[in-house]
Order: C-alpha cells, then structure tokens, then sequence
C-alpha cells in the first residue's frame, strides 16, 4: 500500500470517481490546468479533460448555483470552494437551495453535490481562508458535514460523499493536507459517513474530536498514559448527522467526557454534543463534560493563532480537571 | 495646459457608451402591426390559443385574488398586466425545454405542464404543491430572488452536456436585476455558451421600490452587456414581440450561440403579494391609466377582432372555462390529503438518519 499525504489521497478519491462515474464533475477556482491551489485536483482535467474538470470565474455563488442546477439533473457536481472563508458568497446555496430541494420538491428533486473547501489553522495564512466554520453548516438540516483527520479516511469518505445522494460539505484541514502521511488502499473503498472512528482505547477519560485536534488530543493522551490515566480517543469524522451510538458507548465504559475542537466556544459541535450527551447518557457520567475549544473570538492572527488554537497542554489539564471529579 | 487638455479629451473620448436602446415591439399599444417582418410565424389557430391563455390566466388572477382575500390561499403573487410576458414567452419553448421560474411565474409553469391544483397546494405551503410531475421539466418556484439564475445556468449546462438541443429559460423581475446572482449567472452563460434565456419583467416595481431606485442604467438589459452577451428589451406587453424575441433566443441558444438577456417591459397592475401590499402608497396617480393603455390583453383582442379571429362568444367561453377550472382545481386541492410529519422528516433525506428517526417517534402514535 502506498503511503501518500492527505492532499494525494483527496487527488486519489477524485480520480476513483471519476473514472467509475461519467456524471461526476469537478469544478472550481483553479482546479483546471493549475489542479487547485492545493493540487488536490492535480492531473485531473489533463486525464479526463475539460468537459469533466473545469475552472470557472471567480464567482462563490455562481459555483454553488451551477452545482446545484447540474444537480438537479443527474449530474454528481464536486465543487471546490477555494477556502472556507469564501462559502459566505455561496452560502443560499450550500445552506438553503441545495439542502432544502429534496423536501421541497417531496422528493422529486434531489441535490448530489459534494462542496469541497480546506478549513483549519496553524499554517499562518491570511484572514478567512483558515477558520473553523462547521458550526454554521452542522445547524442546517439535510446537508452532512464531513472533516477527516487523515488520508485513509480522507479517501474513503471522500468517496461516500460523492456518492451519497444528498449534499455533503466535505471539510479539508490545510495543516493535514502535506503534514502527515498513511496508507492509502489503491482503487475504490469507502469509509461510511455518520460513523465515528475509536482511534485509541482507554478506560478512564473519552476525547470527542476530528479534524486536526485528532492528533493534538493523542498528544494529550500520551502523556496522560505516562501519569496513570488511560485516555479513549474518538474521531467523529462525521459531524452531521453525529454518530451517538458509539459516543454513548464510549462514555458507559470511561463515565468522563471532553470534547476538544479547534472552533470558537460557542454554539457549535462541542455544544451539540453536550446537549445530546445530556439527553442520552448523563446518568453515565461522574463529572461535567468539558470543552477544549478556540475562545469565543475571531481565530488568531497568524502570529499568535499557535496560541489560540487548542494545545495538548490545555487538553491535558482538562483530563486532570475531569479525573479529579 | 495644452498637454493636459489633450488628455481629458482622449479620456472622454475613451468613456464607453451606450448606444440608445430601441424596444423591440411587432404590435402598436392600439393593436396595429408596426414591425411586418418580425411577426411571428403562427397559425390562426396558435394566434388564437395565445388569447385564450391570456383570458384564461387574467380570470385566474381574479379567482386567485379572491380566494386570497378570503383565505383559501397562502402566498399570492398577482400577474395582471404580465401575461403576455409570461404566456408568449411559454409559448416559445418545446415541453423539454426547462423553466426556472421566480414565484410570480406560476401561469408559465402551468402552461409547461404544472397541475393548477398544486400550485393551489404550494401557495397554501403543502408539500405536493412541490412534487412537479415527471416529464414536466420545471424547478420549484424560487423564493431567493435571483437564485433560479445561477442555477438556470446549472441546469443548462447539463443539457448541453447531455447534447439535448433543449434550452433553459429562467424569470426574475427589475429588482431581481440587482443581485449579484444575477450577474454571475449571465457572466458563468456567456463564458460556458449556454442555452439559456434569462427573462427580466421590468414591472416596474420591487414591491414598492420603483426601478429608478434599483438602478443608475438605462436599462436592464443593458446590463448583458458587461458579460458579453446578446441582451435585448421587448415591449412585455406585447404577446407577439414576446414570442418572436423568445423564438429566436432559443434558437441561438439551441444552435450552441449562447445566452440571451431580455428584458420585457410590463407593468405589474395588482399589488405585489396578496400579504398586505398596497399599491397606492408608492405609484403615481396617473400612472396605472398610462399602461392601461398598454395592456396586453385589450391590445391583442383589437388585433385579432381586425383578422377575424376573436369575438365576445369566444372570450365568454375561455372566461366561463377558467371559471371552472378554478373550481375543479381548487377543490381538489381541498380533498387533498394532509400532510403527515412522519412523512415530511422521511423527506429531509435520501435515507432517514438515526437521530431524526428518533424525532419522528415523537410525532407518531
């Protein structure tokens, strides 16, 4: 198997999908001939032309009206939001027309479009091309929300999504993209969506988190395992709809919850969690959950975002802090 | 001095203008012929049927209006004084040709094919009203002004990709004009050559803004312009101007010469919605009586009465027909049945996710 970095194994789902179905179309801001800004769709136009994977203006709203026009018609559209912060353009698209056309339309239209955009900090780039924008997307029912922290997972979710026939928001983390590297399977597999991942077992203390904060949460547990404390590890992957079964599950076995994301305090994931650990799983619990999160501002400047964002030190007082309960 | 002089002169003389713009008109407001060579090609019978979608759709629009006024309708938009807009332009297009309508335009999705009874349904914020029938090739009215334009050009690009000869006309109104979607939507047409008409009806109101407040322009069709495409205005009070213009738009469009922009001037007679608008609080007085004397319906009857093709039976019969057919339609949208909220959260999505299938259980006995 080949050890390929996360960018690749996007390129990789891509071209699966492409190559198995001839409705798949990917388009975007520089995805043609330059293959993204991330060379997430490198090679693509030259191997499956023009027709197939296409640059358009430099326009949010009308990527995201194409995406769901072709939609309605049978086409499976991958568009590519060039950074997060740019879906403020198309965002009656991703958050109204696109979810809302299955139920509007009592099923008669569906709208299988997978928007693509890389989020996250810790890479010092400019303003709105970094911030952690799930929450908004997450708070919109019939659109999934999907993050991978790693390029299996990146692959075979990615796959799922394009396949899936209802829209999907498919969130790439920039510092994953060329920062760590795993096996990645050749040819098709896919990983499901709705379905959380247990990275790592522990008895003691669950981590609720994706993205990123996969990796900086094992840091935590790591040394928490070195103080006595076994930490469960829980990659959601998939944060809307949020895979409960296995968080309730979780949370029977250690009674201790902390949920760690790299977005602002409020609202958010971490709170809908908490409220649907509330709902179903309180009476398992010895202490409060916690959150590791962003604090309720803008995300940091680049020269202080290493500060601002959530730290395996910060994530490792919260387990003290939940283990002396 | 005289450098600078020079200058400013080269620099005014670099200012782009636009030429004044003629409106396209084959019918004169008193129903005379002014533009031989662009009358359409249509048979009597066609010339006829024009006609009698223009009376039907008016007498529609007066049951409508007053079913509104008793509450037996949710959302209401008039159409006085846009049929001909609204039917020539329908009237111009095959059945596999695509509508992307805004919500006024539901006589044009009713003549492409759309039940009468469901639009009834959709108006009272049932989930039917939004299940088009397969085979009519129309979206959901759209609520977003000016989202119907990105994606009309979504939707025409898959035709062409599907190589079907069919076009995709889409509607919004002057104010609709002002949206960025809009704009983009005719630039992504014209880079992409899509088959795509995009209609304006500048009735010349946003609710109560009048169009000298959305927009410094001339016109609106000018606007085309900057994304390089074929932009035109036509009389929208004018059936046959309407149907010409349309014809040949999608004949471009269908021959891969790209979009259109037509902005077909008309006057919204009623008021915006049947929510409370009041029509006197922002026009002026002699107003209504100035396009009066260009309504569509009166100028077409005056040319067809001079053919010989039209009389007072023929327009009590299509006004006793409408009559009816907005009864039948409206009871049967009343015998329709209701809406179950079981059935409503299994339609969120393609398969019904865990957490809403525990959601659901709250609503089922």
């Amino acid at each position: 198997m080949a050890q390929l970095t996360m960018v690749k194994a996007i390129n990789d789902a891509l071209r699966v999908e492409l190559s198995k179905d001839e409705n798949t179309l990917i388009f975007g801001e520089d995805v043609g001939v330059n293959g993204g800004v991330f060379r997430a769709t490198e090679n693509l136009q030259k191997e499956f032309g023009v027709d197939r994977v296409f640059d358009t203006p430099l326009a949010e709203s009308g990527i995201g009206g194409l995406a769901v026009g072709l939609g309605t018609q049978g086409f499976r559209p991958i568009a590519e939001i060039q950074f997060i912060g740019f879906i403020f353009e198309a965002m009656d698209s991703i958050l109204v027309q696109a979810p809302r056309l299955r139920y509007r339309s009592g099923g008669r239209y569906s709208c299988p479009v997978t928007f693509r955009a890389p989020f996250g900090a810790g890479v010092k780039s400019p303003e709105l091309h970094s911030d952690s924008l799930e929450g908004l997307i997450t708070q919109t029912p019939g659109i999934k929300v999907v993050c991978p922290s790693n390029p299996y997972d990146a692959k075979g979710l990615l796959i799922s999504a394009i396949r899936d026939n209802d829209p999907v928001f498919f969130m790439e983390h920039l510092k994953l993209y060329f920062s760590i590297k795993g096996e990645v399977p050749e040819g098709e597999y896919t990983v499901p969506i709705g379905k959380a991942n247990v990275v790592k077992e522990g008895k003691d203390v669950s981590i609720f988190t994706y993205g990123a904060m996969v990796h900086t949460s094992l840091k935590a547990a790591e040394a928490a395992e070195k103080e006595g404390v076994s930490v469960e590890v829980i990659d959601l992957r998939t944060l809307s709809p949020l895979d409960m079964d296995t968080v309730v599950q979780s949370i029977e076995k250690t009674n201790r919850a902390i949920i760690v994301q790299e977005a602002p305090k409020q609202a958010g994931v971490a709170g809908e969690l908490i409220a649907q650990i509330n709902e179903k799983a309180i009476f398992h619990l010895e202490a409060p959950v916690l959150r590791v999160t962003g604090p309720s501002t803008v995300l940091g400047f680049p020269l202080i975002e290493e500060e601002w964002l959530p730290s395996p030190d910060r994530v490792q007082k919260a387990i003290k802090k939940v283990m002396s309960y | 001095m005289a450098r600078t002089k020079q200058k400013a002169q080269s620099l005014l003389e670099s200012e782009i203008k636009v030429a004044p713009i003629t409106t396209f008109s084959v019918l004169s407001p008193e129903g005379k012929v002014v533009n031989e060579d662009e009358v359409p090609n249509l048979s009597d019978e066609q010339l006829q049927e024009l006609m009698k979608r223009m009376v039907f759709t008016r007498v529609w629009d007066q049951r409508a209006t007053g079913l509104a006024r008793q509450g037996r309708l949710g959302f209401y938009a008039p159409v006085a004084g846009q049929e001909a807009t609204m039917i020539g332009s329908q009237y111009a297009l095959d059945k596999e040709d695509f509508i992307l309508p805004g919500y006024r335009d539901i006589p044009t999705l009713h003549f492409h094919g759309y039940p009468m009874y469901q639009a009834f349904l959709w108006s009272r914020g049932h989930q039917h009203g939004g299940q088009i029938p397969e085979g009519v090739n129309v979206l959901l009215p759209q609520i977003i002004i000016g989202a119907q334009y990105v994606q009309a050009a979504g939707v025409a690009m898959a035709l062409k990709k599907r190589n079907t000869n069919n076009i995709v006309i889409t509607y919004t109104g002057d104010g609709g004009s002002s949206q960025g979607d809009f704009y983009e939507a005719m630039n992504f047409a014209g880079v992409y050559k899509l088959p795509v008409v995009f209609v304006v009806q500048n009735n010349r109101y946003a609710i109560s803004t009048p169009v000298s407040k959305q927009t410094a322009a001339e016109s609106l069709a000018q606007k085309g312009l900057a994304a390089g495409i074929t932009s035109l205005q036509v009389d929208g009070m004018d059936v046959l101007a309407v149907y010409q213009a349309v014809a040949k738009a999608k004949e471009r469009a269908a021959n891969g010469e790209g979009p259109t922009l037509i902005e077909a001037l008309n006057y919204r007679i009623g008021p915006h919605s049947m929510s409370g608008d009041d029509p006197t609080r922002y026009r002026i007085k002699e107003e209504p009586t100035e396009w009066e004397q260009k309504e569509p319906l009166a100028r077409f009857r005056t040319y067809l009465e001079g053919k010989k093709l039209w009389t007072e039976e023929m327009e009590t019969g299509v006004i006793e027909e409408a009559k009816n057919t907005v009864s039948q339609e409206i009871k049967k949208a009343d015998q329709y049945p209701k809406m179950k909220m079981a059935d409503l959260i299994d339609s969120m999505y393609e398969t019904t996710p865990p957490h809403l299938e525990e959601q659901k259980a709250e609503y089922v006995d």
